[in-house]
Order: C-alpha cells, then structure tokens, then sequence
C-alpha cells in the first residue's frame, strides 16, 4: 500500500497538542438520544502525563475514542495537533491515528497466532513501510519494553504482563506523539501492573511521548501530576491529585 | 497488493482448519468441472476423430425423402421405389461428382464353419466399398466387381470372425455357412479395433447382390458414394438427387446425407453434453461460493475485534476492505488450483491407465476453471468484505 494520501503535519507546530471545547457525545440507543458527554473543556500540552478517572459508565472511554480519533463530536471540537477531527473524512482519520497516536487496550488486543513482531509491526503496515524496516522498527520497540527475547512468541505463549508490553511496543512503533491508554493495568496484578506503569512514565521521560491513561486504579492516579476527572459525562476536576479521588 | 496477499496467507494459515473446509467447497466444485467437462470435451474429440476415420467426404444414399437432415433412423415418409441396382448403376455411369459407389445390403445371421458359430453382422457390399470405408484386406482380396456381377458366393471376414471359427488357423479359402448358403472366404479384413461401440472386426462381407439372393430381399439398405472433393460436397449431393429422380419420374425420393452432417449433429450433441455438464459442476462451484461467502461472514463477526484493532492503529475502511476481498480471493484461487491439480492428476492417471477412455483435460478447460474460482472468490468476498469496512470502529471495539 502506499502512503497514506493524507500527510498531517508535524505536531510540534502546535505547543497544545489536545484542545476540547465544549465536547458533546449523544448516541442514539433506539429512538432516545443518550447524552454520554455533555460539554467537556480541556487542553493538554506535549509531553504531558495525564489520568482520566470517574466511575463506571461516566464517558471515560467515549472521551478516549475522540481523542483517538476513532468518533467525531457531535457537538463542539477536538482538535489533535490543530486538526479539528470532526471536519475529516475516515481517510484523514486513519491517517491521524496511524501517525500521532498509539493505543493501549485493557484487553491487550493482540492479533491471535501472530508472532510479537508481526503484531508490532502492524501499525508500520498502514504507514506503507516496506517489510524488511517494518520488522527491524518491531524489534527495535519489542527491546524499549525488554521483550527482545521473546519476538517470535504468539501472544498464546505470553503472560499478561509480557502481552501488555507487546501491545505497548506496538503503540510506540510509529514513535507516536500520544499514546492513549485505556484501563491497561485492568487486567493485570498489582506488581506487574506497576511495572507497566514505570514503563509508561520511562516512555514519556525519555521519548518524551504525551501520555493519557484512563484508569480506576487510585494508586495509579497518584503517582501522576495531572488528574481528569469526569462524572456523568462532565469533567469536576482537573489537576493535581487530591485526597478524596 | 503482495504485502496484502502476504498478511492475507498470515491470516488464513493462522486457522488452518476453517481455511481448508472453506477451500474443500472450491476445490470440489473445480474438480467437478474439470472432470465433467473433460469427459464432454474428451466425448467430442473421440467423436470427431472416429467419424473422420471412417472415410473423406462420404455420401449415404437412403430411400425415402426426409425434409430435415441429420442423424436419424430410416427417412420415413412413404418409400415409394426402394434403392437398386440399377440405381448403383446409374450412378456410376452419371455421377461425374462421385468418386465410387457401393450398394449396401444389411443383414446378420450366423455364421459356422464346421461346429463353430459366429452372430456377426453381414453386409452386402460392392468393390468400391473397401476405398471409400477405409477397410482394406490385409490377406487375399476384397470384394470383386465381378463377383458381383456373377452373384458368387464369396466372403471377407474381419478378424474376430477368423478367430472364432478358425482359431489361428488361416481361414483363406475355406468354406462357412452364412445363413443357408456356403461361402468361399477368400480375404480377411486388417484390425480395426471398435469404434463408437461397434466391433469393427467382427464384419462379414459379402457381394451385394448375392446378399439379395441370401436375405430375399431386392433391394438396397444403402448406397454408400462419395464426392471428389471437399468443396464439391453440395454439388454431388444435388447430382445424385438429380440422377436418381431422373429414374422416378422426376420426383425426388431419396435422401443423401454427407459425413460433415453426421459430425455436425453429433457435433451438437456432444456440445450439449458438455454445457449441461459444465452447468451441473457450476452449481457445485456456486455452492462453494456460498460456503467461503458464509466462512467469511462468520470471520468477520468473529474478527469484529481485530478490526477495530486495525481500525485504530491507522487502517482505512478501504485497507479492511481488501483484506477481506483478498483473503476470500486467495481461498478461492488456491482451492481452485488444488482442485485443477487433482483434476489433471486424475485424468492424467486415467489417461495413462486407460488410453481408451475418451477424457481430454483442455488448455481452456483449465483456464475456465481457475477463471471461475477468481470470480467465485470476488463474488463471496464481496458482501463479507463490504461488512467489515462499513464497521463503525467503535463498536468494532467495543464488541464483545
Ligand atoms: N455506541 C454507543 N451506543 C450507545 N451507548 C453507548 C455507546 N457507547 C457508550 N455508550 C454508553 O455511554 C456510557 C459511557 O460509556 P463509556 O464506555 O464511555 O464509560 P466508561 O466511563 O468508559 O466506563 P467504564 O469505566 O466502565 O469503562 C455508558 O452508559 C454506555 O452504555
Ligand atoms: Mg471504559
């Protein structure tokens, strides 16, 4: 495949890489509206570290989804990078989410049956790098995380912790301006969840990436200077910690 | 569009088991049309080529006038004057077109020589007969002009006819009994093997009038003839309609059929074999169609994650698209050619084992075939691929 038609620009034009302005999310489940996010303001920075928290069901996921560029606002802006990503056409989107973010899942979502470097490399795919840079770009981010030793294990044969790291190398592949991650200690124990942590601050300190972690984990979000936080689709609190989250 | 077939192979030996029962639907339904088509196709060819072999441009005269030529019983209608004789006669001495004539006399009957007996097939035949079929003594003679003329009772037999009575003995010049009369054999027809079903060495010629005085019968099965030439088949057939109504009071109550019309009619029908035969393995291609379109109507769904997964790390609807067209295109060409190799392997083994069985595996026969398979491919992958590029990839991801 070639390139993507779309070329974004390089983030650093813009110092914030996030502004929402009065964000609106309604779905439509049968014929009543469904107001998930009603109104959220926020900008944030390159480089920065942030944890998006709230109870279950507030819109902590939508939100991710507008910031990954995966939905469009139905009312008010996201602009990523000064694009406004509800005036772009699925191409463009593609585009912007291929070469500004990389994701994080609870679930890992790796490809089944499908060596760790294959599933790196897969982002490298939808950029139109050719095979033999794609995989020496894979082994290079499967070492950031210090899983060269297992590049041609299928996540069938990997622990959880070791799953979660694959799937980061493959957010940073594309060396990314945000990584977004929603709930990835979810799904793992406390000690390995601290370990994925370190390596998701490590990763912001050296590369220097804008980190956003959606999360419930309280010992998490005070480890981090800046906390979002939302209830019932509107943002109550944003930054430090504080005591009562 | 290789990185797509690569990624495309990935995904499909990463579950071995779906892709191969999704393929056994292709490869059976191609072999199905490899080997149906073959057997018409092969049909056809043996057709052709043992019609050619039976003479050049011959001309079957028959009693009775029939309006539609081809293939066919006795012309009926009313057969006013049967076939003569005189009729022969005429023909050779008007036929200018022609290049020699022979009246045909059918009958059968046993034949004995000894305690031995044989049901063979008799035919009353003239001397011309041996140049225009094709069917040459390889001992003593054929059929004379003037063993007909003095109605002797002289005979040819083919080969199992001589094995029959007379083991390996030389039959020349012995004596059997055709029905109530005693022959002199004095030829034996060259192997001709069979042909179209029919022994053709199990044939007893005799002369055509002495037939007549054998089977009570005056008249003539047939007048075989034949034209001169390629280009001048219409014109004989005209000049023998034209002698012989010239001898009926100007009415024309024959009917002369050519070996070209034969070829053609059984031309058609072997051709109608082979389409209906072609249309029969093309339901069991479009079943296999129907099973990689509901093989992949199931990965989708089962894949609703990955998708979503792909969708977020920079893939465009289009990029889904063709993933899922080509992977639907894959198992579907490469069922295809697996069931064109184990077509040609078939019929190769067949070939080799049974030179006889009349089975041609086609040049065109192959390309249809795999052309098939592609569009069987684009066609199922179609409607799967189109589902899975229209998934919103929130919900993509948000699928459980
Ligand atoms: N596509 C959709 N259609 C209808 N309702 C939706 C859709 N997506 C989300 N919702 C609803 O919006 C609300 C917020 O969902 P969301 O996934 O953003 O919550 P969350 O804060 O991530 O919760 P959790 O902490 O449990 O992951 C929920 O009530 C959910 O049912
Ligand atoms: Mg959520």
């Amino acid at each position: 495949m070639a390139a993507p038609a779309f070329a974004p620009h390089a983030p650093e034009e813009h110092e914030a890489l996030i502004e929402v302005s009065g964000l609106e999310r309604t779905f439509m489940v049968g014929d009543e509206p469904l107001t998930v996010l009603r109104g959220v303001d926020f900008t944030i920075p390159r480089g920065a570290y942030v944890a998006i928290i709230g109870p279950s069901g507030s819109g902590k996921s939508t939100l991710m989804y507008q910031l990954g560029c995966l939905d469009t606002p139905s009312a008010g802006t996201v602009r990523l990078a000064g694009y406004d990503i509800g005036s772009l056409d699925d191409a463009e989107l593609a585009a912007l989410r291929n070469r500004f973010i990389g994701f994080v899942f609870q679930a890992f979502n790796l490809l089944p049956r499908t060596t760790a470097v294959d599933n790196v490399a897969l982002p490298l795919r939808y950029a139109g790098v050719g095979l033999r840079e794609r995989r020496r770009r894979a082994r290079e981010a499967l070492g950031r995380v210090a899983l060269s030793h297992r590049e041609d294990h299928t996540p069938e044969r990997l622990s959880g912790g070791e799953r979660q790291r694959v799937a980061i190398a493959r957010a940073i592949v594309t060396e990314p301006a945000l990584l977004l991650c929603d709930e990835p200690t979810g799904n793992l124990d406390q000690k390995v969840g601290r370990e994925i942590v370190e390596l998701f601050e490590r990763l912001n300190d050296e590369l220097g990436v804008t980190v956003i972690i959606v999360t419930h984990d309280p010992a998490l979000a005070r480890r981090v200077r800046r906390v979002i936080k939302i209830v019932d689709g509107r943002l109550v609190h944003d930054g430090p910690p504080t005591a009562d989250l | 569009m290789l990185d797509h077939i690569l990624s495309a192979l990935q995904a499909l030996t990463a579950n071995k088991v779906r892709s191969a029962l999704t393929m056994l639907g292709v490869i059976i339904g191609v072999l199905a049309v490899t080997l149906l088509v073959s057997v018409g196709d092969g049909a056809r060819a043996y057709i052709d080529k043992t019609l050619s072999g039976i003479g050049t441009n011959l001309l079957i005269v028959q009693p009775g006038r029939r309006e539609t030529r081809g293939l066919g019983g006795p012309p009926t209608g009313n057969i006013s004057r049967p076939l003569t004789m005189d009729d022969v006669t005429a023909l050779k001495r008007q036929g200018t077109l022609l290049r020699d004539v022979s009246p045909i006399v059918a009958g059968g009957g046993a034949v004995r020589f000894e305690n031995r007996q044989r049901d063979s097939t008799v035919f009353g035949v003239g001397a011309g007969f041996s140049d225009l079929r094709n069917m040459h003594v390889d001992v003593g003679s054929f059929i004379r002009e003037e063993d007909l003329t003095a109605r002797r009772r002289v005979a040819v037999v083919g080969r199992t006819v001589a094995k029959a009575l007379f083991g390996n003995d030389s039959p020349l010049g012995r004596t059997v009994r055709i029905s109530d009369g005693r022959f002199r054999i004095v030829g034996i027809l060259e192997k001709k093997g069979t042909s179209l079903g029919f022994d053709l060495d199990d044939l007893v010629f005799i002369p055509a009038t002495t037939a007549s005085d054998l089977f009570h019968q005056d008249f003539l099965s047939q007048i075989l003839t034949a034209a001169r030439n390629k280009a001048e088949v219409q014109q004989a057939i005209l000049q023998i309609e034209e002698v012989l109504a010239r001898r009926r009071n100007g009415e024309n109550e024959v009917t002369v059929q050519s070996q070209d019309d034969l070829i053609g009619v059984l031309g058609t029908v072997t051709s109608a074999m082979t389409a209906a035969l072609l249309a029969i393995a093309s339901v069991s291609l479009l079943v296999g169609g129907i099973g990689i379109m509901n093989i992949m109507l199931v990965s989708v769904r089962e894949r609703t994650r990955e998708i979503g997964v792909r969708r977020a790390l920079g893939a465009t609807r289009h990029d889904i698209l063709l993933q899922f067209l080509i992977e639907a295109l894959v198992l579907a060409t490469v069922g295809g050619l697996i069931g064109l190799g184990i077509g040609g392997g078939l019929i190769a083994a067949v070939n080799s084992a049974a030179p006889d069985v009349p089975l041609k595996l086609s040049p065109w026969i192959a390309t249809i075939a795999f052309g098939a398979s592609f569009a069987v491919g684009i066609a199922s992958g179609v409607v799967p691929a189109r589902r899975a590029a229209q998934l919103d990839p929130v919900d993509a991801l948000r699928y459980e």
